[in-house]
């Protein structure tokens, strides 16, 4: 069915608006990537197998007219909660139910949807104290959902639902009351920043891409999330891919733009696959296509696969890469908003980005200012994970504090270990310590702190990690990321990860640190990109942050975290060596020594930690450590 | 005819994405699918369908990581590697399932073609490390022991 004009969709939006009010009694069963990978689709069939031989009257879909009797089961996107899944909750009460196995469906059937019972044991527990409902739970307490509003709420493959939670209101809005000026206007009030990572006014691009004589725009979302560590694109993309059409709509319409395209990552199957879903159905609707409701605007779009390489997330890179080119970045200025893709053009946002756009448009810039702190407003997802009990996606409002996100909401740390460090901003970012803990989240603060918000990746630390292993960690894939277009990147990154190398296998010299600090200050001042002007960060900032833990490594020959297997001891025990003599003759370096039938002795100067010793002892009493 | 590729597939490819250059990476991708692999010789066959030099697609699919002119096993196994995976102790994993395999760093493949063990940067399902893939599904919370078994699974129902 084509929608002909405004006046159609409104009254399909009513009809669905309508027909989900009536939806009383609901089994969502979540279906993101996390949920679906602990098996949440073998609970889903089995739940529809039971309500179908227990003849309970059940809807899959939303439905124009529903009883208010009948049961509603709904394959939800992803609620953030990943760590605890496969997760089932129960409406109207707001039961959540965690770790679900197909075992327990038999239970909730009986007890829950017959019963109106809880099935305790399924919900979440915390230091003693049972969570029946979701809304009480820690993790979802303290979060503002603004982009995240519909994931676990509403089916990802249904428009349908969309436009029953005011979907495509917004679109409706800027087509139809504003002019292109306007909503440019309104973006730019709004004080929305790039939520890629840089934080780049996104109202002053699409205002510089308007004011451009040239056609055919383009608009392009960045869905190329390439940061280890970071999953919040993808969980848009998969949980709510309308919210992110829509926002990439009215750029177009706000620019003039004809062709819309989204680049995502290969790693991301199920969100290109509900992408193309989502298209397929507003294209169906007349909502996208060719004369969008009747008006003579079209915007026509296109999936693009990523294939594999992190400097795709680069602008310059990426439309590159649209382009069928090797993903290389170029010297700027042009820019890509007067020549972007395929040399036009063109509005580049991540998908964060332009999920925040449509409750913009549609509520208004003041609405939006008033979340979070003036100059960073809006919340900002996060992927939390690491050494954090509850990991996860969350979203909470710019300015909200790291302690509140780690302790609040991540629950502090596992097994009872002490706090160390969070990384932030993967690769491009930098560490923050327990002394920034109290530090607001938000880009100007982060960025005085040596670290950056980046696209939203938090990585929960314990006293058990080295930092120096985390910076190599980094260094190590930056260079493998490296395009090897410009000299400073390509040489730069590989002597910077040559020197980390040596440093956690206990080769660190004198004036390591410095060298590292200079490669850093050359790197950063002289690569072409961002890739290349903040690999050097993760180093940086842990010098600057765990200097102790660096020298410590190179004139100690130690690893105080007990991490880099190069700088743990090899020790023999003297309780159980019966004194052979094996392992000293086995040793290359001759550093054992010691008398037949009494305790041998490694001498640490002289070991090589080669570890010969370990495997040749018949009674195992040499270990590291 | 040649003897790497049906020359007919490739058309059909080409013909669905679009002879043109800009359909160069979803083209690479789609003769990937088909065999797992690019044939070094569809490489020219490709380029002058969409009219780009030899080298320039040479370029594009030597660049990017998911491509490979080395034949890939049936089954590949993405071991993520990622911030997340890698605090929560994803090397021992990769160990696991290449001694098993015998594979290594630089041998990626086993000789038999069932086999492919590589690492990924990141494969968003953080919430789950150390987290693993196997073709197109994830794989949670893994451990060696655990890799170990679905490796035995897969091994059957080779």
């Amino acid at each position: 069915m084509k929608l002909n004009n405004r006046k159609e969709l409104i009254a399909l939006r009513k009809e669905y608006i309508a027909a989900r009010s009536k939806e009383l009694k609901k089994i969502l069963v979540c279906t993101g990537t996390g949920c679906m990978a602990s098996g949440s689709m073998d609970i889903y069939n089995k739940l529809a197998q039971l309500i179908k031989d227990n003849n309970i009257v059940c809807e899959l879909a939303l439905v124009k007219d529903p009883h208010s009797d009948d049961i509603r089961m709904c394959k939800t996107g992803c609620t953030g909660f990943c760590e605890m899944g496969p997760l089932v909750r129960i409406e109207p009460q707001g039961w959540l139910y965690t770790k679900v196995k197909v075992e327990d469906c038999d239970e909730i059937i009986e007890k829950t949807i017959l019963g109106g019972e809880l099935v305790e044991r399924l919900a979440y527990k915390l230091n003693g104290t049972v969570y029946c409902e979701r809304k009480h739970i820690p993790f979802y307490e303290k979060q503002h959902r603004m982009v995240l509003e519909h994931c676990g709420e509403i089916d990802p493959e249904s428009i349908e639902e969309y436009l029953a939670v005011g979907g495509y209101e917004a679109l409706e809005k800027a087509l139809f009351e504003m002019t292109p000026d306007e909503i440019v206007q309104e973006v730019s009030d709004s004080n929305l920043r790039g939520r890629g990572g840089g934080g780049f006014p996104c109202g002053y691009k699409w205002s510089q891409v308007k004011r451009q004589k040239e056609f055919p725009k383009y608009v392009v979302c960045n869905g190329d999330e390439g940061d280890p560590g970071a999953f919040m694109d993808r969980s848009v993309m998969e949980s709510d891919p309308h919210r992110m059409l829509e926002g990439m709509l009215i750029a177009a319409v706000a620019t003039g733009a004809t062709e819309a395209y989204i680049y995502v990552r290969a790693e991301y199957p199920l969100a290109v696959s509900r992408l193309a879903n989502a298209i397929r159905q507003a294209e169906e609707l007349g909502i996208m296509g060719d004369n969008i409701l009747g008006t003579n605007i079209s915007v026509h779009f296109h999936i693009n696969r990523g294939a594999g390489a992190f400097v795709c997330g680069e602008g310059s890179a990426l439309t590159g890469s649209i382009e069928g080119k090797r993903g290389m970045p170029r010297t700027k200025p042009p820019r890509t908003v007067e020549h972007g893709l395929f040399d036009k053009p063109t509005v580049l946002n991540n998908v964060e980005t332009f999920a925040n756009v449509a409750d913009i448009v549609k509520n208004g810039a003041q609405w939006y200012k008033k979340i979070g702190p003036e100059n960073s407003p809006g919340a900002k997802t996060f992927a939390l994970s690491g050494n954090v009990v509850n990991a996860g996606l969350i979203e909470v409002p710019m300015g909200t504090t790291l302690r509140e996100v780690i302790y609040d909401i991540g629950g502090g740390m596992r097994g009872g270990k002490k706090f160390k460090a969070v990384q932030i901003g993967g690769p491009s970012g930098g560490c923050l310590t327990e002394e920034e803990l109290d530090m607001p989240l938000d880009f100007d603060s982060l960025k005085k702190a040596g670290a950056i918000i980046g696209s939203g990746g938090l990585v929960a630390m314990d006293e058990d990690t080295c930092m120096v292993e985390v910076a190599r960690f980094f260094m190590n894939f930056t260079q493998k990321e490296s395009c090897g277009k410009c000299t400073p990147c390509r040489e730069g990154t590989r002597r910077m990860l040559e020197i980390l190398e040596r440093i956690v296998n206990g080769e660190g010299r004198d004036g390591d640190i410095e060298l590292l600090e200079e490669l850093s200050d050359v790197i950063s001042n002289t690569a072409l990109c961002g890739l290349g002007k903040t690999a050097p960060s993760p180093v940086v900032s842990t010098i600057q942050k765990f200097r102790k833990e660096y020298e410590a490594h190179i004139y100690d020959k130690r690893c105080p975290a007990g991490v880099c297997k190069k700088l743990i001891p090899i020790q023999i025990d003297p309780t159980l060596c019966k004194g052979c003599s094996k392992c000293a003759r086995g040793c290359p370096v001759g550093a054992i020594t010691g008398e037949l039938k009494s305790p041998y002795h490694i001498n640490p100067e002289v070991c090589i930690k080669c570890g010969a010793c370990i495997t040749t002892c018949p009674f195992h009493a040499i270990k590291e450590g | 005819m040649s003897k790497t590729f049906d020359t007919a597939v490739v058309d059909r490819v080409i013909d669905q994405l679009g002879a043109k250059p800009s359909s160069t990476i979803a083209i690479l991708q789609a003769v990937q699918e088909e065999y797992h692999y690019l044939p070094q010789e569809t490489i020219p066959y490709i380029a002058a369908k969409i009219g780009v030099s030899e080298a320039q697609l040479y370029g594009v699919a030597t660049f990017y990581e998911n491509f490979s002119l080395e034949p890939k096993g049936k089954y590949i196994i993405k071991v993520c590697d990622g911030t997340a995976c890698h605090v929560r102790k994803s090397t021992p994993i990769l160990k696991a399932l290449r001694d098993e395999l015998g594979l290594s760093e630089s041998k990626k493949t086993t000789d038999d073609l069932n086999f492919t063990v590589e690492t990924v940067a990141c494969l968003g399902a953080c919430g789950l490390a150390p987290a693993m893939m196997v073709n197109d599904k994830v794989y949670p919370s893994m451990t060696p022991e655990k890799a170990i078994q679905l490796l035995n699974e897969l091994k059957e129902s080779l």
